[in-house]
């Protein structure tokens, strides 16, 4: 065993080079690293009150309440994950009457929250789609979008999306893009509250887009993270999934529960199919569990459970849909309350673009110059791109906020 | 044919032509058996199909200690559902590096051992394979026979596999210079997938002479072990026992990969629960390591579910909850390796033709029987005992209340010729 000793000095790993830090998590754990009292986290996608506290929904706390009365067992969940759980999720983004009609025919799978939707979604059109069927991307949209993809061998490729000289969304240039684009091309939208821009198209863009669509034999992948979260109205946030597949185009959707029910770290998603009838949709499913056994076995049960029970029980689902609202309506209380600070301030800037956006997160229009001072100099984080969370303001520090951002901004260009 | 399908799909698309070519999947050998007994009204059927534990009345069990866990982490006002760090919780990765490696194993002292939570041991194998895929590509030995989502899980990482004799029909049992020799000519540099202990499907394990023999031939060969332990605490009952085989090549001095999983062992199937281990030679390429693998991580569920790591936590660095544990799961263990004696009883006593050794030789879940996939068939079609073709049975479904009639109809399909 005398060669056991030499490989003590050799490395297997000796290649490995550093990765790069995740550039969204990277900046959450400097903030957690700072001592500062009156550091202020705008950097990642998670609702605070007003306080400033992370939330347990109400109608969360009762359906746990539920679930420890009724005693259940730990089983695996099948390949698919909770029956009842997907049905209702998928009933949710597409509306009861669509689901009613044709939910026979949509194929679903529970999976690891939205970053399992994209990773299983792309992972079947792989798989699936004709080889060299490219995606297509907003740009910007969340960088994690960009590794998913790469990950599951798929080409990408990029739709102009927002546009820094208005600071909302360049549409002609989108449709410019999407018009060249390959047909039969995976195309990912964001349905509601875009990240990171926070610009989302009106219903006439999109159903220009959904004419597009049809000429060109696009698949729509919706990726709706936000759905409540961002209007406050399940319906409303659901329209462009539903101008959809109303016309009869058959898409993706992946839907996340992180936020609308603040089941982060339960990782609560569905991911699901528009197929032309239930026998299809079967083979669908049984494909999706071939990918998905290999990558996860079955779903986490928690956050579905609860999921599911928020969903099915009425008086819970309404309770639910109040908090909701209320996430959204408190979200759009800040954006009006931090662009009317800087304006009375004296900015010689237009923040307006702050409150006119949509959702959690705001694309300032900072620099990176700019957060490196205020990072610095106010321990105020947020990303490079200029992108804030919403959710991190508060009254507590939305003056204090307005004024760091007023102080590094007033003799710069934006 | 299928090109010009797909050629003709691009261009002369209709709404309902995208996915008008796929096929139905074959259904998961082992999930897919599970349906079936489901499915089936005979009140005399049996599950040994999936390797999850029942209880002597045929329940699931929720461990005693896991049910007291949880209720205190549901009604606990400090924690809240926020995401965990992508690589998991902390005291969990902790906890698990402490019974994987020891409690006082110098590696983790050192910083050796790079650690993250995962989707059970599936979820820390894809990890595993696909960080060997992107930084240490080589091919992949698997036992023959394994766990059949082994395969898949390989195949999706992008690797190429082979095979190593591992079981012997002839003796039922661990076929050592088979396996020696196929790895000797293994190319340097390949993977190694070992089953630490309860060996999936076969039940057989490597004696501690055969696993130096192993490790010989691994550090000959510059072969990186990835483990695969999905059963401490089944296979002999002693949960420091079970993790010799990563502990003695931890004290060789390998750089491996470990996969770890809390589904049966713990009871926490559903919840996902799981640890990918990296050794490393030293904590600065343990800090490289550990940032590739959360690339890997962040793109197939950005961080991990958090309440089974949370219940497991506190079981693995709590002395009292760690007690209470280890004496649950020798319970439950002791009533595996009670059927399997019972069984063989019950054979011997109806003077089954065959030599029924095995069953009380091999360990853990589950038996290789030696039955034919004719000889399953009948079983299930005839006498409702589900088990997988491949002879694989799942001790945990037998029960006092079964095992005659098991034995009664693995008797007649044996005699049936």
């Amino acid at each position: 065993m005398q060669c056991l000793r030499a490989l003590r000095y050799f490395s297997v790993w000796s290649q490995v080079p550093m990765g790069p830090a995740d550039p969204i998590l990277g900046v959450a754990a400097q903030f957690k690293a700072d001592p500062s009292t009156q550091k202020v986290n705008l950097s990642i996608g998670a609702y605070r009150d007003n306080e400033g506290k992370p939330v347990v929904l109400e109608s969360v706390k009762r359906a746990e309440q539920i679930i420890k009365e009724r005693k259940l067992d730990n089983e695996y969940l099948p390949v698919e994950g909770l029956q009842s759980f997907i049905d209702a999720s998928i009933k949710l983004g597409y509306g009861d009457a669509y689901y009613a009609q044709n939910g026979k025919s949509i194929a679903g799978c529970q999976v690891l929250s939205g970053t399992g939707a994209v990773r299983l979604g792309f992972e079947f059109a792989k798989k699936f789609l004709p080889q060299g069927t490219k995606v297509y991307m907003p740009n910007p949209t969340w960088p994690n979008h960009h590794n998913i993809a790469r990950m599951a061998g798929l080409e990408i490729l990029e739709y102009r999306y927002f546009d820094p000289k208005t600071r909302g969304v360049d549409f002609s240039g989108l449709v410019e893009d999407l018009s060249k684009a390959q047909n039969g091309s995976v195309i990912l939208f964001h349905a509601c509250a875009h990240n990171p821009t926070g610009c989302d198209l009106t219903t006439a863009q999109w159903t220009q887009l959904l004419d597009l669509s049809k000429q060109k034999n696009f698949l729509p992948f919706f990726d709706m993270a936000y759905q409540g979260f961002t209007s406050g109205d399940v319906n409303k946030d659901a329209e462009a999934v539903r101008l959809f597949t109303k016309q009869g185009v058959p898409i993706v959707l992946g839907q996340s529960f992180a936020k609308n029910m603040g089941l982060y770290g339960q990782r609560t998603g569905c991911l699901s199919f528009v197929c032309a009838n239930q026998s299809e949709k079967d083979k669908v499913v049984s494909q999706l569990k071939l990918l998905a056994r290999p990558l996860w076995s079955s779903p986490p049960l928690h956050g579905a459970r609860v999921a599911d029970i928020i969903l099915n029980t009425p008086e819970l689902n309404q309770l639910w849909l109040s908090e909701v609202k209320m996430m959204a309506d408190r979200i759009q209380y800040m954006r009006v309350s931090l662009a009317n600070t800087l304006k009375n301030l004296g900015s010689p800037h237009d923040w307006s673009h702050i409150s006119k956006q949509i959702g959690m997160f705001a694309f300032t229009g900072v620099g990176p110059d700019h957060v490196k001072e205020l990072i610095a100099k106010y321990h105020i984080y947020l990303l490079s791109s200029g992108r804030i969370s919403i959710a991190g303001l508060n009254e507590g520090n939305v003056k204090y906020v307005a004024e760091a951002f007023h102080d590094v901004t007033k003799n710069t260009k934006l | 044919m299928q090109k010009l399908q797909l050629l003709q799909n691009q261009f002369n698309p209709t709404s309902d032509d995208i996915f008008s070519h796929i096929v139905q999947a074959p259904p998961d050998p082992i999930f897919g058996i599970a349906n079936a007994y489901k499915a089936d009204t005979s009140n005399t059927k049996i599950d040994l199909g999936v390797g999850a534990y029942r209880t002597d009345e045929e329940k699931p069990y929720v461990f005693e200690i896991i049910k007291k866990l949880e209720k205190e982490i549901v009604n606990d006002p400090t924690l809240n559902k926020e995401y965990l760090p992508i690589e998991g919780l902390a005291d969990f990765n902790k906890g698990c590096q402490k019974l994987m490696f020891g409690q006082n194993s110098p590696l983790i002292a050192s910083g050796q051992i790079v650690t993250a939570q995962c989707l059970g041991g599936t979820g820390a194998l894809r990890v595993g394979f696909e960080f060997v895929k992107r930084h240490i590509p080589g091919d992949v030995y698997v036992s023959k026979p394994t766990w059949s989502n082994h395969n898949q899980v390989i195949e999706r990482a992008g690797l190429n596999q082979f095979e190593y004799p591992y079981y012997e029909p002839k003796t039922k049992g661990f076929n050592c210079a088979g396996t020696i020799e196929c790895l000797s000519q293994a190319r340097m540099g390949s993977i190694v997938l070992l089953h630490v202990c309860a060996h999936n499907p076969t039940g057989v394990d490597p004696t501690e002479a055969e696993w130096l023999q192993i490790a010989d031939v691994c550090k000959r060969r510059r072969l990186v072990p990835f483990f695969d332990c999905a059963y401490q605490g089944f296979a002999s009952g002693c949960i420091e026992k079970d993790v010799f085989a990563v502990r003695k090549f931890a004290e060789l001095g390998f750089q491996m990969i470990v996969a770890q999983s809390f589904s049966k062992n713990m009871g926490l199937y559903n919840e996902r629960v799981g640890a990918v281990h990296i050794v490393t030679s030293n904590k600065d390429i343990s800090a490289r390591v550990l940032s590739n693998l959360k690339i890997v991580i962040r793109t197939i569920c950005s961080n991990p579910p958090a309440i089974g790591a949370r219940i497991a936590a506190k079981i693995l660095t709590d002395e009292k909850y760690f007690n209470a544990w280890v004496e649950e799961l020798k319970t439950v263990t002791g009533r595996i390796i009670k059927m399997r004696t019972l069984l063989k009883q019950e054979l011997d006593n109806l003077k089954v033709p065959g030599n029924w050794d095995h069953i009380t030789k091999q360990t853990g879940f589950f038996t290789f029987t030696g039955l034919t996939p004719e000889q399953c068939d009948l079983l299930t079609k005839q006498y409702h005992v589900y088990l997988l073709r491949s002879g694989r049975m799942s001790m945990a479904g037998i029960t006092s209340k079964n095992v005659r009639y098991l034995a009664e109809s693995i008797k007649a399909v044996v005699q049936n010729k």
